[in-house]
């Protein structure tokens, strides 16, 4: 108890924003301070920042361990959404980070009583998607299949947008939530629709530089509708709780118990449901699931639909940790990425087991070299890389 | 009658080469078709177009609907089926999650089929908890037939389901087909097996080289000394001449 409260997990992200942040905010921390050294420089604590070099004792070992758990949390449930992306799309999607940031600044323009840019975006992006929906349905539209699509992309989008005007200035956190979280899923199914959808049939190669351009454009947009300047919401608890050596914050939990909560909704919707099943179906056979009647367009929609939902909800749990700015999805994003290809971007527990595993690593590294944690962090794919490379048989040309 | 699948002018091509050119080709309601052709004839080429799989030319209706313009699903949902050469199962998919999804059109109003095939594949039943992938040779294409068959399809096409089979387990696949037709089930067959799919069938297509260069009733085909001579051999033609002759 006595350790080193002020280094609780209540605050693991912070350092990780402020690296994600630092060449362009002047900021020179991680440089200036000498490895070996405990830092508790974006922590925030009224307590002393400047320590003595001291060894790794057991305490700091588990402080360490639990900071790392807590953002592999994080970075797991990055890591499961690209997978899923991945396999039922073949899109490695690298926006998936803004959704983060938007999760995060949307909830904190309701925190901070403004109606968020966001809730425009979505009205932009479901009008474009209504454009490229009946684009691709041209031959086949009917009354039933267009009053579908305008319910999908014009009237929901709608709907969540005069919600958000209905509700008081400061709705509060949990109304906030929700709310953040109705602005940001539905994101996921129009980028879709708009990005990927026309290019059904490209290669991923093709894919992968859309979603280059897709994150350029939504980091670009989360700057013009959020701003430059960073921001913050209050934690969801602000209990703190002792438990051994060290603390445990409630913050920290909620993150667990969700990240928890939704590795368990994921694992019921495919093994459970029919819709998830088919998801599956589309990723180990595609023209399989298609001759079944399960069309990709629905299975992108959906998947990437899930990605939003899911990033959103991490960048909600992520903002009371640290300040997130427009641009800080992307990091937080490229850590859950490394976490995917180390589990192969095929397998969702070894890509949640690799997200604890990159979260360990980078609470270590931040401790013991803090100016190469980034770079210790995306040499861990190195090795993965060469074992795969090595192992695995020359790449089957189907598709 | 009308016909259930009128298909005409079928032109496909890979970059300059036609695999398949002008073909014209009719299946009735409850009828047994089969598109019979040496390998490379361009008969699964044909399928994926009638499919949707391949990008085609030429006018399809199904059922008096044009269907050219759509998309597989679409087709899925008008009533026809294709079991590919290659099963295209879902390998790391459970048998019953297999067939599960076979009636993904219908939602969730499926459950009488999945023990309606069980009853006409008893032995998909006793492997129901089985990794498709983990199956036998014969076990995939009955999977594969029972999997199509819960989409109910008005039109099933299969490629090549005798391909790799045992005689015995090639006799049971003919036997299924037969019973498709009593069930009012239509069904073209590509085979490379001419006699196994002509005694099934009711009416044949022969391609070659993209184009049909024959075709009739089976009977007609069967006693033909060209398909004779390419698919039959020597003692097929007696015994097909006979039956001919004693039909």
């Amino acid at each position: 108890m006595t350790g080193a409260p002020w280094i609780s997990v209540a605050l693991p992200l912070s350092r990780l924003a402020a690296l994600a942040t630092l060449p362009r905010r002047g900021g020179k921390v991680g440089a200036a301070v000498p490895s070996k050294t405990i830092r508790t420089r974006h922590s925030a604590p009224p307590e002393p920042t400047s320590r003595t070099p001291r060894p790794v004792d057991s305490t700091i070992l588990l402080l360490l361990v639990q900071d790392g758990v807590v953002n592999g949390a994080i970075y797991a449930l990055i890591a499961l959404s690209l997978v899923l992306v991945f396999t039922v799309t073949r899109v490695i999607l690298i926006p998936q980070g803004e959704f983060v940031a938007y999760g995060a600044l949307t909830l904190a323009a309701f925190e901070a009583g403004h109606r968020p840019g966001t809730v425009g975006l979505l009205l932009a992006l479901g009008a474009a998607a209504f454009v490229a929906d009946l684009a691709a349905g041209r031959h086949t539209l009917d009354a039933r299949s267009l009053g579908a699509i305008a319910l999908r992309d014009l009237v929901l989008p709608a709907a969540i947008a005069g919600a958000t005007l209905v509700v008081p200035e400061k709705p509060g956190l949990l109304v906030g939530i929700l709310l953040t979280l109705a602005i940001v899923t539905p994101m996921g199914a129009y980028l879709h629709a708009v990005a990927y959808r026309p290019l059904e049939h490209a290669s991923v190669l093709v894919l992968l530089v859309a979603s280059v351009g897709c994150h350029l454009a939504l980091t670009g947009l989360g700057l013009v509708f959020f701003g430059a300047e960073g921001s913050r919401t209050p934690p969801l608890s602000d209990a703190m709780i002792p438990a051994g050596p060290l603390v445990v914050s409630g913050q920290s939990l909620w993150m667990l118990a969700l990240t928890a909560a939704i590795i368990l909704g994921l694992w019921t919707f495919f093994g459970l449901t029919l819709i998830g099943k088919a998801l599956m179906a589309t990723a180990v056979n595609r023209l399989g699931a298609r001759l079944m009647g399960i069309a990709p367009s629905m299975a992108g929609r959906l998947s990437f639909s899930v990605a939003a939902f899911i990033g959103a909800l991490s960048g909600i749990l992520v903002a009371p940790l640290t300040t997130i700015y427009y641009d800080t999805g992307f990091l937080i994003g490229l850590k859950g990425f490394v976490a995917a290809i180390i589990g192969g971007l095929a397998s969702y527990p070894g890509a949640a087991l690799a997200a604890v595993l990159v979260g360990i690593i980078e609470a270590f590294s931040s401790f013991h070299a803090s100016a190469f944690k980034e770079v210790i962090v995306f040499m861990a794919i190195i090795p993965v890389l060469l074992w795969r490379s090595l192992r695995s048989h020359p790449v089957e040309d189907d598709e | 009658m009308s016909a259930l699948l009128d298909a005409s002018g079928v032109t496909v091509c890979y970059g300059k080469i036609e695999a398949v050119r002008d073909v014209g080709l009719r299946v009735e309601p409850g009828q047994v078709v089969t598109v019979l052709g040496a390998n490379g004839a361009g008969k699964t080429t044909l399928l994926s177009a009638l499919m949707g799989v391949l990008p085609a030319r030429g006018a399809v209706t199904f059922d008096g609907r044009p269907i050219g313009r759509l998309s597989i699903e679409a087709r899925v949902g008008a009533g026809l089926g294709l079991i590919p050469e290659r099963r295209e199962l879902f390998s790391t998919m459970t048998v019953e999650d297999n067939l599960r999804l076979g009636a993904f059109r219908f939602g969730r109003r499926e459950r009488g089929s999945l023990d309606g095939m069980f009853a006409l594949f008893p032995r998909l039943k006793e492997r129901r908890r089985q990794l498709a992938g983990t199956l036998s040779g014969g076990e995939r294409q009955m999977l594969a037939m029972a999997r199509a068959l819960m989409g109910r399809p008005r039109l099933l096409m299969l490629d090549e389901p005798s391909l790799g089979l045992a005689p015995l387990i090639v006799a049971e696949v003919m036997r299924t087909v037969a019973s498709l037709r009593d069930q009012g089930v239509s069904v073209l067959l590509v085979e490379q097996n001419a006699r196994a799919a002509l005694r099934v069938a009711d009416y044949g297509y022969v391609l070659d080289g993209g184009a049909v260069v024959l075709e009739g009733p089976s009977r007609v085909l069967e006693a033909d000394a060209r398909v004779v001579e390419t698919y039959l051999g020597v003692l097929a033609a007696e015994t097909g001449a006979q039956e001919a002759r004693a039909g």
